[in-house]
């Protein structure tokens, strides 16, 4: 690659950036971290979707029935 | 609750609205001081390309490192809202729609290309880009945040006024008719321009209060004294553009939640010429009660400001709670109907809907299912007035509407205050930082020493800490305002279609409660790591080798 190319400027720019973070590296452990929490852990574990599990495919029947019944 | 229906249990409910509102005040903790340091760190770095100084580069490259901190420690905190709606308001989520997907997918967008692009090229480009290119990135990383909030505030203010879709019977969703309507409603805008102008208002507190730290510590004084200038300036424009399009946010919410209005004012009977309650006594524990009381008890009120800051007119026709309970006709002939209407109509319109699904689903004729469509259309507008057993259950919680409404306004008239004097020390206006200078001395709170030789790097101690206590005090007045908003538009999830107790997900509250308490301990400790790398890195200071120069 060239290195007065575009596509090699911008590697650069992030290569460079990234190999010399000080405080980023401390910031990109938490992102990550903290992705890692609310990616895997939170949504995997305790954020299911509820219509997918509880209606079978007919979400709009399953919301209808209990919008209806709840009126009751 | 007395009005929870079937075998939802009564704790879902109010366990689910506290772990949103939890999440929702935890992200906004974040989201303002992005907004408001990334004006301030563009304003700066368009001073070093003006200049060129050094001194300047180093000042901005000191705030984009607190503002990295900070959007470093918010980024992602809002998805955790998204998870929510998909989990505990299922029905909620699908009733919706489209109208909040496509604002939300446009901010996702948005958020990751813009922010992420020019983010980077902000924090790595020094040197390696020119700098037009650079300040152009810096700006449009605050750009790219500020459209992120634009949508985000799209799908709010569509919750609170409902425009630009139509409910599908068949699909159970409300549907998109118009992008623009929803994009673009009045609501929206107003929503947009009050609760970015308070984000800068909060950036401008930040930064005079680190600022004002320096002083005290007498150290970095030529970075605290120019950064002092240019928060005061953006926390003067942001607060007076805040009480503006505060003013017409409040007749936006006259028009679509009267209900919010008479509990911000704790308006019981309203009618015209009516006054802005100054201070009143309303029991922050308890539901006042408003249907024997004519008015909040030791009301002490500016007269017929409640009707200009409502209809712009100041005799306009405000509606109290009573009025909007019982049914009002506003001077110019419009009918609004009792509660009691609204109820009937709502449960005309749930059974239309019960009645065509059952019908088409025997294979009714077409005429049968237009004649319940019909009944249906007619009525969608109060439909989720059809599932309140008790009319009081549309009154929100009055004491958390008109404190926080107060704490709100009162607050934002101090930030006023004190960015105009802070701005008319600072700048040294000929005769009218003098005449301030002057009259601060004749009241005591400037050294008569300090009158005339003025140096706003030798004031006394009890200055710089009034800046730094201000910072706590400007968060309580951005969250104030969103309780304002969030509180006052219960029982709503979407404004007089669907209550909280229609649109909460038919789930046991332990699960909830456990998430909840997740998330505290989760926030809290982000908090915490963010406070200490911010308190850790204002200690350091900007790049040492380079102060004041």
């Amino acid at each position: 690659m060239k290195k007065d190319s575009l596509a090699y400027r911008v590697f650069d720019l992030y290569y460079d950036g990234f190999r010399n973070m000080k405080l980023g590296r401390t910031l990109w452990a938490i992102i990550l971290i903290k992705l890692f929490i609310i990616f895997v852990v939170l949504k995997l574990f305790f954020f299911p979707n509820f219509l997918k599990q509880h209606a079978e495919g007919d979400e709009s029947g399953y919301v209808a029935n209990e919008l209806v019944e709840r009126a009751q | 609750m007395t009005n929870l229906l079937l075998n939802i249990d009564a704790g879902t409910i109010d366990w689910s609205r506290a772990q949103f509102a939890l999440t929702a005040i935890y992200h906004w903790l974040f989201v303002p001081l992005t907004l408001g340091l990334a004006v301030i760190m563009g304003i700066a770095e368009t001073c070093y390309y003006r200049t060129g100084k050094q001194f300047w580069k180093t000042t901005a490259k000191f705030w984009q490192k607190l503002f990295g901190v900070n959007f470093a420690m918010g980024v992602a905190t809002g998805i955790i809202l998204e998870f929510e709606f998909g989990t505990n308001w299922s029905n909620y989520s699908w009733f919706v729609g489209d109208i909040f997907g496509a604002p939300l997918a446009v901010e996702g967008i948005v958020a990751f290309f813009m922010e992420s692009t020019f983010v980077a090229v902000m924090f790595f480009g020094w040197n390696k880009v020119s700098r037009g290119f650079h300040l152009a990135s810096t700006w449009l990383t605050g750009l790219g945040a500020t459209i992120s909030a634009w949508w985000i505030l799209v799908a709010n203010a569509w919750m609170q006024s409902p425009v630009g879709c139509e409910f599908n019977p068949d699909t159970m969703r409300n549907e998109m008719v118009s992008f623009a309507e929803v994009a673009l409603s009045p609501f929206a805008v107003s929503k947009f321009c009050h609760t970015v102008t308070s984000a800068w208002i909060i950036g401008g507190i930040f930064v005079v209060a680190v600022s004002s730290w320096y002083l005290l510590k007498k150290r970095d004084t030529k970075m605290a004294v120019e950064s002092i200038k240019i928060g005061a300036l953006v926390g003067l424009v942001a607060s007076v553009l805040a009480a503006a399009t505060g003013h017409k946010a409040a007749q936006d919410v006259g028009e679509a939640q009267p209900m919010k209005l008479a509990a911000m004012e704790a308006l019981y009977n309203g009618g015209i010429d009516q006054g802005l309650t100054a201070i009143a006594w309303v029991n922050p524990f308890c539901q006042p009660d408003y249907e024997n009381l004519e008015e909040a008890p030791l009301k002490i009120e500016m007269p017929n400001a409640l009707s200009f800051m409502a209809t712009n007119d100041i005799h306009g026709y405000v509606p109290g709670v009573n009025d909007i309970l019982n049914g009002y006709t506003t001077p110019d002939g419009r009918v609004e109907p009792s509660v009691d209407e609204k109820i009937e109509r709502g449960k005309m319109a749930i059974t239309a809907l019960a009645e065509y699904r059952k019908a088409k689903a025997e294979g009714a004729s077409e005429e049968t299912l237009n004649s319940h469509l019909s009944i249906l259309n007619d009525n969608m507008k109060y439909f989720g007035y059809g599932y309140v057993k008790d009319k009081a259950d549309v009154v929100p919680f009055i004491p958390v509407n008109f404190w926080c409404f107060r704490i709100m306004v009162g607050l934002g008239c101090i930030f006023i205050l004190f960015f105009g004097v802070i701005c008319l020390l600072a700048f040294k206006i000929p005769l009218i930082s003098v005449i301030t200078r002057r009259l601060l001395a004749a009241l005591g709170l400037l050294p008569e020493t300090e009158a005339d030789g003025y140096d706003i790097t030798r004031l006394p101690a009890w200055h710089y800490w009034t800046a730094i206590v201000l910072v706590p005090l400007a968060y309580i007045a951005s969250e104030s305002g969103w309780l304002v908003a969030e509180f006052g538009r219960q029982p709503w999830t979407i404004q007089d279609m669907l209550p909280t107790w229609a649109a909460v997900s038919d789930l046991h509250s332990g699960s909830v409660i456990t998430t909840f308490m997740l998330f505290l301990v989760l926030f809290t400790t982000m908090l915490a790591v963010e406070i200490s790398i911010l308190l850790k890195q204002i200690a350091k200071g900007p790049d040492a080798s380079l102060n004041n120069k």
